[in-house]
């Protein structure tokens, strides 16, 4: 069969330019959403800025922190925690890009996108980049509020260098939230997702505190910080921020990233997903 | 190919052969089968709990079936998904517009998931959404719409891609009576004007005309099939409602008189 069988006067593309018509089609939805839900986008703003501006000025002086990499003098606290923060905007927001994939599933949105012959893995993918362009606009907002108190870079290359990690770390963060997405049944199971991944993850990091620290404390602590994937992400922010790769997290977060993908390309297809198992 | 024009395609619209799925224990549809011919009116008959929804999930491919297969205008879903659902169209049951864009938007996005050139697709929404009498409305946000109009601009958005197969699963849940009407005559027009193969998911009875064929589900299997006339028949029944109760073996609504 060919494609003459098509429908007459169907003028698209299931080729390239239709691919990058969707992409970009799935992009801009995600983004207008955003853009209308105001307090979606205070909230992200607000989250960060109150740990920086309440939770880091309290601390400031209780934790010190000595001069690791890639600072080269000793950093004030609020300078130490802004790429975990950065990092915990993403978080939030690749969850809250599961949660919108569950309350789309039961509100019927998902479906429509399923329901595009482009292939799932590619719909899954787009939906993924548009999580990521959406904590982008929310980092770039938080960081130019953290930098009228002079919480920046180095130099304003920073900003240009973090970005291939923001995307990084973005659609390793946005490919979890699509895992559990497919696990979580119902949409009030997010308070748990709250409980049992973001925080667990935010705390058991280098977002608040330096490694070394945390080994004082506890060694067996600081062992399952160093094994989160989060940990890798607030680390490859911290050091593109300064203009260096930090390689090893650059590998935890790549290979976290795939791990991810696969698991959430596998858990929406349609013969061997989890979807299949579940009614409704 | 020109053998292959609208109209003159052997193949039927859809196809639903043999089909089986269970969730895990519970089987949920026991070797369904049943076609939807090209520009014809097809209504899926069945009580809530008969199978419809699994089977809608079915042919849209949200999950796959355990075992029969599933054509769209001969393409099989499982080996070739991508020809099949760009000759699918599909109305679900829960509203799945946003709310808080426009119409133009919507269908601007629903276009693209179709890859579908954005001028073409804004010629197509004009020209779909004037049929449908709401052309005037492009710029509103889809919250400021009636219930009926929502799912109008739903079908119209189904149509976008010119698909061959119109899916609706109970498309007129919470709709008033003058809405229900209007929004099947609309549908039965569509079955003439755009040749689409259509199939219509519902428990109410009303909405089958006689000329229709149907599909009797119930509990997961289909217990007759044909023109509404023939399935009466074979039923000894006067009407299709007597004919479904005869069939599934629900008692008779006290005070009814059909």
């Amino acid at each position: 069969m060919t494609d003459a069988a098509a429908p007459p006067s169907l003028r698209g593309s299931l080729g390239v330019i239709g691919y990058a018509i969707c992409l970009k089609g799935i992009v801009w939805r995600e983004a207008l959403r955003f853009l209308h839900q105001r307090e979606r986008f205070v909230a992200a703003l607000v989250r960060p800025l109150v740990w920086l501006f309440i939770f880091a000025m309290g601390f400031r002086s209780v934790l010190g922190v000595s001069i690791i990499p890639p600072y080269e003098t000793y950093v004030l606290y609020e300078v130490y925690i802004t790429p975990g923060l950065v990092a915990m905007i993403q978080l939030f927001n690749g969850m809250q890009t599961s949660l919108a994939l569950v309350y789309d599933r039961e509100t019927g949105n998902m479906r429509t996108l399923l329901v595009s012959p482009f292939p799932r893995w590619f719909l899954l993918t787009s939906k993924l980049v548009a999580g990521v362009a959406v904590s982008l606009l929310q980092v770039a907002a938080f960081l130019a509020v953290a930098s009228f108190w002079e919480i920046e870079p180095p130099t304003a290359w920073g900003y240009l260098t973090i970005l291939p990690a923001l995307v990084l770390t973005g659609l390793m963060l946005g490919a979890l939230g699509m895992v559990l997405s497919s696990v979580i049944k119902q949409l009030e199971n997010f308070a748990g997702v709250m409980n049992f991944v973001i925080f667990p993850m935010f705390f058991a990091s280098s977002a608040l505190y330096p490694l070394w620290r945390v080994r004082e404390g506890s060694p067996v602590l600081a062992m399952i910080c160093e094994l989160n994937p989060f940990t890798s992400a607030v680390e490859l922010i911290r050091f593109a921020f300064y203009q260096q790769i930090d390689w090893t997290s650059l590998a935890v977060v790549a290979g976290s990233t795939a791990a991810f993908l696969a698991a959430a390309i596998l858990a929406y297809d349609p013969a061997r997903g989890m979807l299949v198992r579940r009614e409704g | 190919m020109k053998a292959l024009a609208p109209n003159a395609a052997p193949f039927p619209a859809l196809e639903v052969a043999g089909v089986s799925h269970s969730y895990g224990k519970r089987v949920a549809l026991e070797s369904v089968s049943f076609c939807v011919a090209q520009s014809s009116f097809t209504a899926l008959l069945g009580l809530n709990g008969a199978g419809k929804t699994t089977l809608f999930s079915l042919v849209t491919r949200l999950f796959a079936a355990r075992s029969g297969h599933i054509d769209v205008l001969g393409f099989d879903l499982a080996r070739a998904p991508s020809q099949a659902l760009r000759r699918m169209g599909v109305v679900f049951q829960a509203r799945t517009l946003d709310l808080d864009l426009s119409i133009a938007q919507n269908l601007a996005y629903h276009a693209a998931l179709h890859g579908l050139f954005p001028r073409d697709a804004r010629a197509r929404s004009e020209a779909l959404l004037a049929r449908f009498g709401l052309a005037h409305r492009m710029k509103d946000k889809v919250r400021d719409l009636s219930g009926g109009e929502m799912r109008r601009v739903e079908i119209a958005r189904a149509l976008l891609h010119r698909p061959r197969l119109l899916l609706l699963d109970e498309p007129t849940v919470g709709l008033d009576i003058a809405a229900r009407a209007d929004l099947l005559a609309h549908v039965r027009g569509l079955v003439r004007g755009e040749a689409v193969g259509v199939l219509w998911a519902t428990h109410l009875i009303d909405e089958i005309d006689q000329g229709d064929d149907v599909v009797v589900l119930h509990v997961g299997r289909v217990l007759d099939r044909g023109k509404v006339g023939d399935v009466v028949n074979r039923a000894g029944a006067r009407t299709i409602g007597e004919a479904f109760r005869k069939l599934t073996g629900i008692a008779e609504p006290e005070g009814a008189s059909s």
